[in-house]
């Protein structure tokens, strides 16, 4: 579901004396379907850079990231938009909404924006947003106002009301207390039953070590190690 | 996917003089992708905009749409009947300023109806019943269905102004700063609402503004100008978070967080 071939990233920094930073250099990996991969590495390594590659928000120098057959590195942005819009999920660090609307809705959008009709993909908004315990009170409500670990639960809804084939979790249970972290780890399980490709940065050890089949060292990337 | 361009843009040119208003734009808009168009003061973006719209004649170049009728065609050939036609029918342009696309002298119902009858509705009822269903999805109330856009707030006109460009079902929405000038409360009930149009009605839409935040939300894609210039385009998220041309990395980097 995911395949990097040789893949190099480096940025290039013009307002600051065009100074150049390599982050990345050959790197490959694979990640099949129900398989889930911890990527993992000191801070700085470049796995947040890695992830955001897969995510095609990233553009590679040279390579192949392939996701479910679509190359991230060539691919017009019509094809990425499709991509995200049926396929690859992502669960960012941060919750990133329009003011104003409904959380129901904010949880809606993925499947409204696959043509789910609003009822429909309003219940299964609501039946998660339960599940992730955020109180019926808040449905209504803009989450722009909400707690760290709330938002971070709306956000995870969000990722998880489609069943993308193939989905990025970057630290789906940080800022969680016991009961939610359980939920989430539910989910993430739940999700490679069905046969979703996952690939996570954790940096909490035990729900790595309970969900992940796989670490990916991102530091075996960094341009000095490369093979 | 389909693989007809809604609208297809060529070397557009456009020169004020000696002065360079825009220069060799190009790019293709998919049906139901929305760009955006940002870039500072004076770098060519209303140019470029009223020249894919029409409204401006480039001096080289091409903007080919997918018409309903007779498929892909030159708009900049066609008769000046026929470009009018489009405007009216499967096009749309809102004003950053909404006085400039409203009939200031005549009702808010006034203003959407003029629109259907346009291209040719007549049963009175039935326009009177549109115009109602357009304010109320623009959230006017149809209490103010008879007041004049004079009486309305600047968010209120704004809308108005939506309403009445939306009512005859364009496929293609050109806005130049459709939320300058209004609170920032303001701002965001209308991007809320020109987002969940845009997607209901499956609408493509091109939208210039400053503002990245703005883009961040309404945007699929971007393209950065400079100077008359396209400097960079691509995916909304990739051009703000790995830019790779020195001015747009100044663009992000001089606001705090978008
Ligand atoms: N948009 C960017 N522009 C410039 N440099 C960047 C950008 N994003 C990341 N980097 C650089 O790439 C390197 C890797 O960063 P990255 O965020 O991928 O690390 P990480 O492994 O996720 O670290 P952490 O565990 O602290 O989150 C860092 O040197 C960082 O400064
Ligand atoms: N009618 C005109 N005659 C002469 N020069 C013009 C005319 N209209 C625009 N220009 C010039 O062309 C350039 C591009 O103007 P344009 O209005 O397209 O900029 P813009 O990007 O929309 O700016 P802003 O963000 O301020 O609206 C500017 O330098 C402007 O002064
Ligand atoms: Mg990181
Ligand atoms: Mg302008």
């Amino acid at each position: 579901m995911f395949d990097l071939k040789d893949v190099s990233k480096t940025f290039t920094l013009h307002n600051q004396g065009a100074a150049v930073i390599e982050v990345l250099s050959e790197a490959n990996m694979t990640v099949a379907p129900g398989e889930c991969v911890a990527l993992t590495g000191a801070s700085g390594s470049g796995k947040s850079t890695l992830m955001r590659m897969l995510y095609g928000n990233y553009r590679a120098q040279s390579g192949v990231v392939s996701v479910a057959g679509v190359d991230l590195v060539q691919a017009a942005p019509r094809e990425i938009i499709r991509l995200r819009r049926e396929v690859l999920g992502y669960v960012s660090q941060f919750l990133r909404v329009v003011p104003r609307v409904p959380t129901l809705d904010v949880v809606a959008e993925p499947l409204l924006a696959l043509g789910v009709p609003a009822e429909d993909a309003r219940d299964q908004a609501a039946t998660l947003l339960a599940r992730l315990n955020i109180p019926k009170t808040l449905w209504d409500l803009s989450p722009t106002t909400f707690s760290g670990g709330e938002q971070q639960r709306v956000n995870i809804a969000r990722g998880f009301i489609h069943p993308f084939p193939a989905l990025l979790l970057d630290e789906p249970t940080a800022s969680l207390d016991a009961t939610n972290r359980n939920v989430v780890l539910e989910l993430i399980a739940d999700a490679k039953v069905r046969g979703t490709a996952i690939i996570g940065i954790f940096h909490d050890e035990a729900a790595r070590d309970q969900v992940c089949d796989r670490q990916i060292d991102v530091t075996g990337f960094s341009p000095g190690c490369a093979a | 996917m389909t693989d007809t361009a809604l609208l297809s843009v060529r070397g557009v040119t456009k020169r004020y003089g000696a002065h360079i208003g825009c220069a060799d734009v190009s790019f293709d808009l998919y049906p139901g992708e929305v760009m955006g168009i940002v870039g500072e003061s004076g770098s060519g973006k209303s140019t470029l905009l009223n020249c894919m719209a029409g409204h401006l004649e480039p001096d080289a170049g091409a903007v080919v749409f997918d018409t309903a009728v007779d498929g892909p065609r030159d708009t900049l050939l066609m008769s000046e009947p026929e470009r009018r036609m489009l405007s009216r029918t499967d096009w749309a342009f809102v004003h950053q300023h909404a006085r400039d696309g409203l009939r200031m002298g005549v009702s808010a119902g006034g203003n959407v109806g003029e629109r259907l009858m346009a291209v040719g509705a007549r049963h009175y009822g039935d326009i009177r019943g549109s115009a109602i269903d357009w304010l109320g999805r623009v959230e006017i109330n149809e209490a103010r269905v008879d007041d004049r856009p004079t009486t309305f707030s600047g968010g209120m006109q704004q809308r108005l102004q939506i309403a009445r460009n939306l009512v005859t079902g364009p496929r293609l929405v050109f806005m130049d700063e459709p939320t300058g000038g209004l609170d920032v409360s303001v701002q965001a009930r209308l991007l809320d609402m020109i987002r969940s149009l845009v997607r209901d009605m499956g609408l493509s839409a091109i939208i210039v503004t400053h503002d990245l935040a703005v883009v961040r939300l309404l945007a699929d894609r971007l393209m950065v100008m400079k100077s008359g210039h396209v400097v960079e385009a691509g995916l909304t998220d990739q051009v703000l978070d790995d830019p790779k041309h020195a001015y747009t990395q100044l663009l992000v980097s001089s606001i705090l967080q978008v």
